[in-house]
């Protein structure tokens, strides 16, 4: 049984111009001590379809989805009492602004052992002992003393281990990290990054990695979906997916990439992502795709088989052999 | 062939607190920079937050004066009475295509604003070819120039930001992590764009970036920084080769590569970045170094050594 | 020529509403902001066209007719529908009158303090630290006194006529103006479009003035939104303590001054010009808060 289980997933935002979709159609599956890395440019919904399975849009939003479960159970149908119970013990989330995610007003020791109260039946003396484990687990070197510290007395760094400490803190099964290191350096991406996988494999958590940052899925993910304007474009290995892309934007993006470049031009991508107001007829990548053509640009393109990487495309490229009549 | 720019030994001090509690104490930003940069090459500045690499980018913008050392512009030493007239060989773009456009100007009167400062002699009808011409040279259309800022995507307002800046002419380009804000596929439109521009112009270039990837792309010369100090300058070939100080060894392991295949070897740096407030004495890298011996903690190594210098005292390779 | 034209009119942008538009989305969305703007919009015009609306010239005495009650109570005639003051003054036409002398005051009351206060604001915000901090200590100062207490004081300096009490509601309302613009400008300085005209070599009145400031005015205008009520309020609180507009002048607050002695007797002369200074106030606000909605991205949503 999947760990998470959307089918189907669509958002729409009520926007002072009219309603945008910011999620369409997005299928998504994570196993149990699996690494999923959910990739996307801005605007690609990567972050707004994970936001609306933690049910934390704000009312403007209106969510749709054929199935919606976690460990088999609906979270659609769930009453929110319930709902909220299982968020934040057995589904947590990391933010990419640390600073942001913790209240300044209060030490961080107070705000992980604030939830610890709110999940586990654990007395005053338990909460802080584990609280003091938690901080040492993801690596807080004297961890009595920054429980006392306030998150502007913390790096960045720290501050972000500190999220993780409490995102953990329930031991969650599953672990969504939106852009979890996008505002650090690199040097204490990499230990973050580290720290994140290792927890993953100690605990057998799965793991939901949203980023934009192509090296990050290459070092950490399993699995990756592409998303583009909302919807999700293709999902394969994640070696798979830097050796044989389907879709013909994810071979793009790798091929935009400086590392990658063979001249000194690198190949682009022609123009930007569609917007609310120039969402295209068929295919959604269709304006910037250098093999598209009129059925293209007229027909939204079908989900390929498996084999094809699920690749929403008409014409998806490096098709496996025997692949080809099983396609749609 | 003449260098565009010449530091000598940048230094930048800032006086931070003495409020009614503490102590004022006195953050190096940036001390004993030293790069020149000749036209048509690109110098690549590169560390971490809290290196001091936008500092150096607003002494060498002319917006802060140096505390002490050199700064040549086209051969003219820059003091405060000359920054005026150096104003036009220099110019900025910046990493937030958003913050750094004024919301409130039409793209035309953006780009006619240098000129109408600088060139008080160019007519209004002269200024508006010049904003068009540029216009066309960053790939921006027609219609583009009575329009407002917010209307665009950030790539395009990063080509309007690019505009802007060359609308002077400028001989030397400041640009303050110019794609780190930009989505993948709009990154390698605006970096070809830089160096198309970069070969028409002859312009030279001093890229300020935290991406290794990007910087390995584009730049000729690449200095190091760590704390406010340069820690490794050379070549880029030579420093990505064969990277000399354990934090450009470091900080080239710890960036993430786009290829799943290849082997992990991270070199795991201990700790963080000390605080600018109290930079260790010896090397300031001791703390976190894997290699730090009682000699770095002691005194301070300085940049030199073959093939490219490097401030350790045990270098790698 | 019809060409050229159509041309201009195709490279029109019609992907994204403009501005106007989004702001009237947002601005429409608060009901009470919409009605506020109407009634509002409906005292400027009165105020405009008052010679033609009103029935009778304000200072008019119909000696016979003193202290005529509105026309539905019994005693009350069509001829003067709003009932008469104890002189005999036709009470609709002193109101209508009141509401250009009320729109007058706000008007000055604003563009003064706002144009003082914006200009010291800009200063502070740019000045070295050491002017910095005399401004805005100096400001405090003047926030530190009950403002109808100072004002009440300057006119008792000045001498009492309305003009002088709009100088001094003007100074009063000052410091907000010049708090506010600091504030923005000092959050708009550190932006990298202000070093870009800085790099660009802007001068200092031109990075005051053309970069800094049109950037600083949404939160200005509401402000200005809002003490236009302030200014009406307290013009008539002066007018009433008998520090602002003497009389026979119809403003609201003097005419409720007048008619102290008749609360009793006459409700009219007392209720009318009280309902319609807090109708006028009350909408100013409404539409003020409806402003903050539309011009105030924090609040803004997607």
């Amino acid at each position: 049984m999947s760990l998470l289980k959307i089918r189907n997933l669509s958002v729409e935002f009520a926007t002072a111009t009219g309603p945008f979709r910011a999620v369409d159609s997005v299928d998504v599956d994570v196993e149990k001590g699996e690494i999923l890395a959910i990739v996307g440019e801005s605007g690609s919904g990567k972050s707004v379809s994970m936001l609306a399975t933690m049910g934390l849009l704000p009312w403007t939003a209106t969510i749709t989805a054929d199935e919606m479960s976690f460990e088999g159970r609906d979270l659609r149908t769930m009453p929110g009492r319930e709902r909220r119970k299982l968020i934040g013990k057995d589904l947590a989330m990391i933010f990419q602004e640390p600073m942001s995610s913790l209240n300044p007003c209060f030490t961080v020791g107070f705000q992980i052992r604030e939830a610890l109260k709110e999940h586990l039946d654990l007395d005053r003396k338990a909460r802080q002992a584990r609280a003091v484990e938690l901080f040492e687990m993801v690596g807080i070197p004297d961890p009595e003393r920054r429980l006392k510290a306030f998150p502007h007395q913390l790096s960045g760094g720290m501050n972000q281990r500190v999220m993780i400490a409490m995102a953990i803190a329930c031991r969650p099964r599953l672990l969504i990290a939106d852009e979890p290191t996008t505002a650090l350096d690199v040097t204490i991406q990499a230990q973050i990054l580290d720290l994140l996988t290792d927890l993953q494999k100690d605990t057998g958590m799965g793991l939901i990695l949203i980023t934009h940052d192509m090296g990050v899925v290459a070092e950490t993910a399993e699995r990756v979906a592409v998303q583009y304007a909302g919807q999700k474009v293709e999902d394969q290995k994640v070696a798979d997916l830097f050796d044989r892309p389907h879709h013909p934007y994810t071979s793009a993006l790798l091929a935009a990439l400086p590392e990658r470049a063979t001249e000194r031009r690198l190949p682009t991508i022609p123009g930007v992502v569609p917007g609310q107001h120039d969402r295209p007829r068929g295919c959604l990548f269709s304006p910037r795709c250098k093999f598209a053509d009129d059925r293209c640009r007229e027909v939204p393109p079908p989900v390929q088989p498996r084999p094809i990487g699920l690749a929403r495309c008409h014409y998806p490229l490096n098709v496996p052999a025997g692949a080809e009549e099983e396609r749609a | 062939m003449n260098p565009v720019v010449i530091a000598e030994d940048l230094t930048r001090e800032y006086h931070v607190g003495g409020g009614l509690f503490s102590q004022p104490g006195i953050v190096r930003a940036v001390a004993g920079t030293s790069f020149s940069i000749e036209p048509g090459k690109t110098l690549a500045v590169v560390g971490e937050s809290g290196c001091g690499k936008s500092t150096l980018a607003r002494m060498v913008t002319m917006i802060e004066e140096p505390t002490s050392g050199t700064l040549t512009i086209g051969g003219k030493t820059v003091t405060r009475d000359r920054w005026r007239e150096l104003r036009a060989d220099v110019q900025i773009v910046f990493q937030d295509p958003y913050g750094s456009l004024n919301l409130r100007q039409r793209v035309g009167a953006i780009l006619e604003e240098p000129l109408k400062i600088n060139r008080p002699d160019l007519s209004a009808g002269d200024r508006a070819a010049k904003a068009r011409e540029m216009m066309r040279l960053v790939g921006l259309r027609k219609e583009h120039y009575d329009r407002y800022p917010h209307m665009f995507s950030g790539g395009q307002r990063q080509r309007i930001a690019v505009a802007r800046a060359l609308m002077l002419e400028p001989k030397l380009l400041v640009l303050d992590e110019p794609v780190s804000a930009l989505d993948l596929s709009i990154q390698s439109q605006i970096l070809n764009l830089l160096l198309d521009l970069q070969e028409r112009m002859d312009l030279a270039y001093l890229f300020i970036s935290h991406d290794l990837s990007v910087v390995k792309h584009v730049a000729d010369d690449i200095v190091v920084m760590y704390l406010g100090r340069p820690v490794e300058t050379g070549p880029k070939d030579q420093v990505f080769a064969a990277p000399r100080h354990p934090y450009t060894k470091a900080l080239l392991s710890a960036t993430p590569s786009a290829d799943p295949r290849r082997a992990k070897q991270r070199i795991k740096l201990a700790g963080e970045l000390p605080s600018p407030l109290a930079v260790p004495p010896g090397c300031p890298f001791a703390p976190r170094c894997w290699k730090a011996q009682d000699k770095c903690t002691a005194e301070r190594p300085q940049l030199e050594g073959t093939p490219h210098p490097a401030a350790c005292f045990f270098p790698e390779n | 020529m019809a060409d050229a034209s159509s041309q201009i009119a195709r490279t029109v942008p019609t992907r994204r509403p403009s501005r106007f538009k989004e702001f009237w989305r947002y601005f429409s969305e608060n009901r009470g902001a919409v009605i506020g703007f109407w009634v509002f919009l409906a005292v400027f015009l009165v105020a405009v066209f008052a010679d033609l609306l009103a029935p009778y010239d304000p200072a008019a005495q119909f000696r016979q007719h003193a202290l005529q009650p509105p026309f539905w109570q019994s005693g009350g005639t069509w001829e003067f529908p709003l009932g008469t003051d104890a002189l005999g003054r036709d009470m609709l036409s002193r109101l209508i009158h009141g509401a250009r002398f009320s729109f007058f005051v706000g008007v000055v009351v604003v563009v003064v303090a706002a144009t003082g206060g914006i200009l010291i604001g800009l200063i502070a915000g740019f000045a070295p630290k050491w002017l910095d901090t005399i401004i805005m200590r100096l400001m405090d100062i003047i926030l530190a006194f009950p403002s109808l207490l100072l004002a009440l004081a300057l006119v008792a300096i000045l001498g009492p006529s309305l003009l002088n009490a709009m100088i001094a509601i003007a100074l009063v309302l000052q410091p907000h103006y010049v708090r506010l613009t600091r504030a923005s400008v000092i959050n708009e300085r550190t932006k990298d479009y202000v070093i870009s005209a800085q790099v660009a070599g802007a001068g200092l009145p031109r990075l005051m003035f053309k970069t800094v400031l049109p950037n600083c005015l949404a939160p200005i205008i509401v402000q200005a939104a809002l003490s236009f009520s302030t200014a009406i309020l307290d013009a008539a609180a002066l007018g009433f303590l008998g520090m602002g507009a003497q009389p026979p002048t119809p403003e609201w607050g003097t005419m409720l001054a007048d008619a102290r002695e008749f609360v009793l007797r006459a409700w009219w002369v007392i209720t009318l010009p009280g309902l319609a200074i807090l109708v006028t106030v009350l909408s100013i606000n409404l539409m003020g808060d409806g402003l903050r909605d539309a011009l105030d991205p924090k609040l803004k949503r997607s």
